[in-house]
C-alpha cells in the first residue's frame, strides 16, 4: 500500500496543506469553491464569520513577508479565529532543534494552526511531521520548494476571469530554478488540467529536466508569449541569486522584462499576473503591471479568500457528513 | 403531502403572513430564504405576497455549530442579502423546522449585515423535537414524526416532501 498523503486525514480530507503535488484535481477545485462562497463575506456589514471562533492560529515565519502574513493574518481573523504572529530570525546552525523547540512551546499553548514560512525547503513537511495530531501546518513558503497558497489564489484568479481551465496556455516568465511561486504553480496548472504551460527564462535561470513537470521550455520570450491566455511574470529574487546566473538587470530586461510591445504577441484577451512584490523596469514595465490586462491587485484580495478557504477546510477536518 | 396540499399551505401562509405584516405596520418588509429548500418555500410564498425587492438567500453553513465535526462543504453557495437589513421588516423562511439550530445560526448571519427592525419565521412543516427556545410564527403543517424519521422537501419543481428513516 502506497504511503497516505501526509496532506490528508484518514477520510481523505484536507489536514495540512504544504504542497500542491500530489492533490487530485477535486481537492484543488474543492478549495477554489470553497474560496469562492467565502469570497463574499467582505461585501457585508461584518466581514467575519463564526467559522473559526475559539481556534488559535500562529502565523510562524522564519523568513520576512508582508503581503503573505498580512493576507493569512486577514483570512485567519475573517473566520473570527485567535492570530499570533511570531517573526524569527533563525541562526543557520542551530535551526533543527530551535525549530523544533519553538513548536513544542507553541503546541503547549494549545495552537491549532502553524502557518509557516522558512528560507528552508521542508520545513514545513518538517514540522507537519513532528506536531501533535490536531494541529494543522500550512505551507506559506518553504525555500525553493513550494508556495502552494500563492498557487491557489493564482489558480482562483485565472478560473474568475478565464472561466475554465482547459483550453488556456499559461506562460510562466522569469526565475523559474529559485521559485518555489513556479514549482507550485506548475503542479496545480498541470492537475487542473490546463492546455500547456510554458516556462520562458535564460538557461540559467530553468531547472535542468523541468519538462519531467509537463512543461514546454522556451528562451526566448516573443516566441513563449505567442497565443498565450495567461502570462505570470516572476520577481527576480535577488536575495536568492548567489553567484553570476544574470549578467545585469539591465540586460535581463531587454531580454525577459515584460513591455507593452512584448505582451503584443499574447491573445488580445490574455491577463498578466506577478505575485509580487514587483521590480518595475526589472521583470516588468510600469505600464504593464498597472495596464488593464493586469490582475495583480485582484491576486492580492483573492489571496484572502484563497487562504480563508485552506484554513477552514483543514480546521474543519470532520468525519461525518450529516445534517444537524 | 400532495402536490395540492403542498400549494394550499402555502396559500394560507400567505394569508397569515399578510395579516402578520399589516399588523407589524410593515409595508415593504424585505424576504429571506434558507439553502436550499426555504429558498423553494420563499420563492412561492415571495411571488403571492408580491413584494418589490428581490428575494434574499442564506446558506447558513458558515454558522453551524457543528462546523469543527462536520467540516466545511465546498458547495456552500455563497449567502446574498440584496437588500439593506437595517430596520427592515424580514420574513425568515425555512422548509422544515426542528432543532431550531438552523434558525439560530441564521439569525445569527443576518445580524452581521445589519439589524433589522423584526423578523418574522415562516416554516412550511413544524416537526417538534426543539432544542433551542426558537419558535415560528407562520407554520404551515404540524407533524409528528416517529424517532429515526426525517423529512426533507425536493424541488424545486415540483414540490414535495419525502419522509424518510434517517441514515446510520
Amino acid at each position: 500500500m502506497p504511503p497516505r498523503n501526509i496532506q490528508l486525514n484518514e477520510q481523505g480530507r484536507l489536514r495540512h496543506f504544504l504542497t500542491v503535488e500530489g492533490f487530485k484535481r477535486q481537492m484543488l477545485i474543492d478549495i477554489l469553491d470553497t474560496a469562492e462562497s467565502l469570497s463574499g463575506v467582505v461585501d457585508r456589514s461584518v466581514k467575519k464569520v463564526p467559522l473559526l471562533r475559539g481556534k488559535t492560529i500562529v502565523n510562524l515565519f522564519f523568513e520576512p513577508s508582508t503581503r503573505t502574513r498580512t493576507t493569512f493574518e486577514l483570512a485567519a481573523k475573517r473566520l473570527s479565529a485567535d492570530v499570533l504572529n511570531i517573526n524569527i530570525a533563525v541562526s543557520a546552525t542551530t535551526k533543527g532543534e530551535s525549530l523544533l523547540d519553538t513548536l513544542y512551546n507553541l503546541q503547549a499553548m494549545h495552537c491549532d494552526m502553524f502557518v509557516v514560512r522558512h528560507a528552508e525547503s521542508g520545513a514545513a513537511h518538517f514540522i507537519a511531521n513532528h506536531v501533535a495530531p490536531h494541529i494543522s501546518v500550512v505551507n506559506a513558503g518553504d525555500g525553493r520548494h513550494a508556495h502552494p497558497t500563492q498557487a491557489m489564489l493564482d489558480m482562483f484568479t485565472i478560473r474568475r476571469v478565464k472561466g475554465d481551465f482547459y483550453p488556456l496556455t499559461v506562460a510562466i516568465v522569469g526565475d523559474i530554478a529559485n521559485s518555489r511561486v513556479a514549482r507550485s504553480q506548475i503542479h496545480a496548472l498541470t492537475t487542473l488540467g490546463v492546455n500547456e504551460v510554458r516556462v520562458i527564462g535564460p538557461k540559467t535561470l530553468i531547472p535542468p529536466a523541468v519538462e519531467s513537470l509537463g512543461v514546454h521550455v522556451y528562451h526566448d520570450m516573443s516566441e513563449g508569449l505567442r497565443d498565450t491566455d495567461v502570462v505570470i511574470m516572476l520577481r527576480l529574487q535577488n536575495e536568492r541569486m548567489q553567484g553570476e546566473l544574470l549578467p545585469s538587470e539591465h540586460e535581463y530586461y531587454q531580454l525577459y522584462g515584460l513591455t507593452e510591445a512584448r505582451l503584443a504577441v499574447a491573445k488580445p484577451d490574455a491577463i498578466v499576473m506577478h505575485p509580487g512584490p514587483i521590480n518595475r523596469g526589472v521583470e516588468i514595465e510600469s505600464s504593464v503591471a498597472d495596464g488593464p490586462r493586469s490582475v495583480i491587485l485582484e491576486q492580492v484580495t483573492h489571496g484572502i479568500a484563497v487562504r480563508m478557504a485552506v484554513m477552514s477546510m483543514c480546521l474543519g477536518q470532520g468525519m461525518e457528513g450529516g445534517q444537524g | 403531502m400532495t402536490q395540492l396540499d403542498i400549494d394550499h399551505t402555502l396559500a394560507s401562509m400567505t394569508t397569515a403572513l399578510q395579516a402578520k405584516m399589516s399588523a407589524l405596520g410593515a409595508s415593504k418588509p424585505a424576504m429571506i430564504g434558507i439553502h436550499s429548500g426555504g429558498v423553494w418555500v420563499a420563492e412561492r410564498l415571495h411571488q403571492a405576497l408580491a413584494l418589490e425587492e428581490p428575494l434574499g438567500h442564506l446558506d447558513i453553513s458558515f454558522y453551524r455549530d457543528d462546523f469543527t465535526r462536520i467540516g466545511i462543504n465546498p458547495q456552500v453557495k455563497p449567502s446574498h442579502l440584496p437588500f439593506d437589513v437595517d430596520d427592515r421588516h424580514i420574513i425568515l423562511v425555512d422548509d422544515v423546522l426542528h432543532t431550531g439550530r438552523t434558525i439560530r445560526a441564521a439569525m445569527n448571519e443576518i445580524f452581521d449585515y445589519g439589524r433589522p427592525a423584526t423578523i418574522t419565521l415562516a416554516v412550511l412543516i413544524d416537526r417538534g423535537d426543539r432544542e433551542l427556545p426558537i419558535e415560528a410564527n407562520i407554520i404551515g403543517r404540524r407533524m409528528t414524526l416517529a424517532a429515526g424519521q426525517n423529512v426533507k422537501l425536493q424541488g424545486p419543481e415540483p414540490l414535495s416532501l419525502v419522509i424518510a428513516d434517517k441514515q446510520q
